[in-house]
């Protein structure tokens, strides 16, 4: 068995793996290695020709592709290596990697920390159970990305996309450009699920349908998708089988979710929050494994590459320290409670033993609401407070607490309605 | 025009296994079939069970087939490279009325000599199944009640009679038949006439239909759907064994068991239809799986679904498994009736039916040269590491992961394209390495499995079906 050793292994090269990556190297590990299953660095930014990115960490508009170039650019000059088209087939607790790739065959990573940043994958037809039968041209909008932007296949040419979430809403727009007809964008919810600025930009400017409070109730077609039908859904969730009504399409894109990619992660028996689907993490972005650093979409789905960006170079700092024997030994641990109206908190716990320091915490609302406060409480003491004008479950939502105030076992985030 | 000794028409596992058991026989084999792949229609939508025939009804001929179909397949998976296991199912009486139905089925199990099923307490089913409903009563436990790949069986069937000299032609339809003097001579198809000897109809769904054309169709066949969900493989809540309900007049009932690669399957509806094109699974039909299940695990999670399927079981009117032969047309055998239990029929109706073949006149001359050992394709994630590490070192191939959720190779897929009965679509590589069967249903290897299609059979992705004609995948390149 081929064998390597390292300081840092980091389990994917998109942009929390590279961010991870260059921070842990610019931290002081001396080898760094990023394990990536693609052909090239980058992840499902590759395919993200779209521009958008970069906005709040470059204070400039790039594509996907350009965004992942900093950064690789950046991590390579700072002496990162990197293990490509090679996929990782188990992680062992104490840091040691298996993967294989068609080079060195099955190969052993002795790391002295591993940073988890596989990201995540999409939800599918059969997760969501849409009935109906099982033709060709039902696609989650990621693959049909992938197919389009990294592949130049078209997918197809009349389209109905369900769920407004950002890929869905940015697949619309490209559809739309290489001349395919996109029927209408069906979300069940009565919000969008996605970016405001992406139903303007996607959808509005180029005139496509968005049904809020609609679903797809049947696929038909037995070879090809030879429509779908449409129905409003009720206060209940449930469709409103009267409102059916028949789009004739070839092709389905779903975007109906994303979920952490944690197969490897679970197989390690790393702790796991229920409700994100990824690991439990500390500030440090430390599992419960303590060789074992997570970030990005793998911990929980962000909306902003700009927001992995930073909680990566967060975990691969700790994890090099750990590396290094220099991460803080932890004397106690805050347990971080969801509140009024907030669906999860990352990180989902908070060590101390270190020195006094601010942690941002981000977090997700369960409902969209108007001008909102929003509340940090540790031992019956507020620690944090600020407001927002509104709030979406789409977009992701942050306040700081300073460790030094924590003075009790948890500490609450609570969204109110403000007056 | 073709010849050929033997025409099975249908490449379902039945068909399959009649090619198969035919080239134990020195006769010319050749199976034809309207679908692109073989096991194309009820034999890869099921509930992949091996029954006893505890249940069936007994003196008839199904009930002989099944009961004599279940103790071959030790053998035949094993010859064949198939994964089957005996799980041995549980009949929980959940209701005082159920409870009072087991002396009977137990009965009935015994006059199906179906001899070793036993009763057992509600607390011994708990023991052996913690999901179960707590408030079971009592049960049967039938043991040889077994699971297996259904798709693998067929491919397997098909496998292994091509490589002993059996033909396959498939995607072509049979438009009809030619006879004289009370005997079939030419069976015609959309991709040309074949002059045959003998003639076979194991078409399943469609057997009707082929009998007509030889004014056979003394029955029809009325397709009956049924409705699954597959669970993934985390799901919270599973069950060791296959827990059946206690049986209705129509239907075995909605069940839920373990799939031989570690899924959970739950179903089936049983609806009965007329069009045998009605694939759908329905909000209504899956509820009621959903409602009924949960009467005998009630912390099934169906929110852990990864997909839901239908498939048709080909049920006969008037009922009955037949296999018959005709005095006015001496050269033909005609299957009806062959319906849920007919996966696990397939194994002693080849035979049966070639034991047909020889009192109609086929000559009973044994090919001393057949091998009944199929080698399927090598499965990377069954190896050990030391193992990988070599066949990685023999073709780099192997060292490709394309679908992550099932852990496939590129080596695997490369070889299911170049196999004897060739995967020469997205489905027909999914049925034989689960590659898009997982959690993540082809999101991932899909367009990395269309491009290994395309570049291993010198076409475009553009021709890459999902199965049949015309379910293409891509519509043409970005502008």
């Amino acid at each position: 068995m081929y064998q390597i050793k390292c300081d840092v292994a980091v389990i994917g090269g998109g942009p929390a793996g590279l961010a991870a990556a260059d921070a842990a190297k610019q931290e002081g590990a001396e080898k760094v290695l990023i394990i990536e299953r693609d052909t090239a660095l980058g992840g499902i930014l590759q395919q993200c020709v779209h521009p958008g990115f970069g906005l709040t960490r470059f204070k400039e508009e790039l594509t996907g592709p350009e965004y992942a170039g900093r950064f690789m650019e950046k991590a390579l000059a700072d002496g990162v290596e990197t293990l490509l088209d090679t996929m990782v087939l188990e992680i062992m607790p104490d840091a040691t990697v298996i993967c294989t790739n068609a080079a060195h065959g099955i190969t052993e990573v002795k790391a002295k920390s591993v940073v988890l940043a596989m990201g995540c994958r999409e939800r599918t037809r059969g997760a969501i159970q849409i009935p109906g039968t099982r033709p060709a041209g039902v696609y989650t909008a990621g693959t049909a990305q992938r197919l389009v932007n990294r592949q130049n296949e078209m997918v197809g040419k009349k389209v109905v996309i369900l769920g407004s979430g950002d890929i869905g809403m940015i697949m619309a727009r490209r559809m739309t450009l290489e001349g395919a007809k996109v029927m209408a964008v069906v979300e069940m919810n009565d919000y969008l699920a996605g970016l405001t600025r992406n139903r303007v930009q996607c959808l509005e400017d180029f005139g496509i349908p968005l049904l809020l409070s609609h679903t797809v109730t049947r696929i038909v077609g037995n070879r090809r998708v030879e429509g779908v039908y449409v129905a409003q859904v009720g206060p209940d969730k449930k469709p409103i089988l009267e409102t059916e009504e028949f789009f004739e399409c070839d092709t389905l894109l779903l975007s109906v979710g994303l979920i952490p990619e944690n197969e490897l992660t679970r197989q390690a028996q790393v702790e796991m929050d229920p409700v994100t689907n990824g690991p439990k993490v500390n500030q440090y972005m430390q599992t419960s494994l303590p060789a074992v650093f997570a970030c990005g979409n793998v911990v929980h789905v962000n909306d902003l590459v700009d927001n992995v960006s930073g909680e990566s170079e967060t975990a691969g700092r700790a994890a090099a320290r750990y590396a290094l024997g220099k991460l803080p030994k932890t004397t106690r641990v805050v347990e971080c409670v969801p509140g009024n109206n907030v669906r999860y908190l990352c990180p989902q716990r908070i060590a101390l033993g270190g020195d006094a320091e601010d942690v941002t915490l981000y977090f997700r609302v369960l409902n969209p609401d108007g001008a909102v406060t929003m509340d940090a409480s540790c031992a019956n003491a507020q620690v944090a407070h600020r407001t927002a004008a509104r709030v979406s479950p789409g977009e992701m939502e942050h306040i700081q607490v300073n460790t030094g105030k924590l003075l009790g076992d948890a500490v609450t985030v609570s969204v109110e309605k403000r007056g | 025009m073709q010849k050929t000794d033997v025409v099975v028409i249908g490449a379902g596992a039945v068909g399959c296994a009649i090619a198969r058991e035919l080239t134990k026989y020195q006769v010319q084999v050749l199976v034809v079939d309207k679908k692109e792949d073989v096991g194309g229609d009820a034999s890869k939508s099921n509930s992949a069970i091996i029954h006893t025939g505890y249940d069936a009804k007994p003196g008839t001929l199904e009930s002989e087939l099944v009961v004599a179909a279940n103790p071959m397949y030790d053998k035949l998976a094993k010859d064949l490279d198939v994964p089957f296991s005996r799980i041995g199912a549980i009949l929980p009486a959940i209701t005082e009325e159920q409870f009072e139905q087991l002396p009977a089925l137990k009965e009935k199990a015994f006059r199906n000599r179906v001899y070793d099923v036993e009763y057992l307490t509600g607390e011994e089913l708990l023991g052996m199944e913690p999901n179960l409903n707590p408030e079971v009563k009592a049960g049967l436990y039938i043991p040889r009640e077994s699971i297996i790949d259904p798709f693998l069986l067929t491919i397997a069937y098909a496998e292994n009679a091509q490589q002993n000299g059996a033909s396959f032609l498939l995607g072509a339809e049979v438009t009809g038949m030619t006879c004289e003097e009370g005997k079939v001579t030419v069976v015609k198809t959309t991709a040309g006439d074949i002059a045959c000897k003998w003639v076979v109809n194991a078409a399943g769904l469609h057997c009707d239909e082929i009998a007509a054309m030889v004014g056979k169709a003394d029955y029809t066949v009325n397709p009956r759907k049924g409705q699954f969900y597959i669970l993934d493989k985390n799901t919270s809540c599973k069950v060791q064994h296959i827990v059946l309900p206690i049986p209705t007049k129509q239907t075995k009932g909605k069940l839920m068991c373990p799939t031989i690669h570690g899924n959970m399957l739950v179903g089936p509806t049983a609806e009965d239809l007329t069009d045998k094109e009605e694939k759908s699974t329905t909000a209504e039909g899956l509820a009621s799986v959903a409602a009924d299940v949960k009467r005998l695990v009630p912390n099934v999670n169906l929110r852990d679904s990864i997909t839901q399927y239908c498939g048709l079981r080909a049920n006969r009117n008037p009922e009955g498994l037949h296999v018959d032969t005709y005095d006015d047309l001496k050269n033909y055998v005609n299957l009806s009736g062959v319906r849920s239990t007919g996966l696990t029929a397939s194994a002693s109706l080849g035979k049966y039916v070639a034991q047909t073949l020889l009192s109609i006149g086929m000559p009973c001359a044994f090919n001393p040269h057949f091998n009944p050992i199929r080698k399927g394709i090598v499965r990377f994630h069954e190896l050990t590491r030391a193992q990988q590490d070599e066949l990685i070192a023999q073709n780099p191939l192997y060292g490709r992961v394309i679908c992550r959720c099932e852990t496939i190779t590129e080596g695997e897929i490369v070889d299911a394209i170049h196999r004897p009965i060739p995967a020469r679509s997205v489905d027909a590589i999914k049925r034989r390495l689960r590659a898009g069967m997982g959690r993540c249903q082809g999101g991932f290897c899909g367009p990395k499995v269309l491009e290994i299609l395309a570049r291993e059979l010198g076409v475009p992705t553009e021709t890459i079906n999902k199965n049949e004609p015309g379910s293409y995948m891509i519509a043409g390149k970005v502008r």
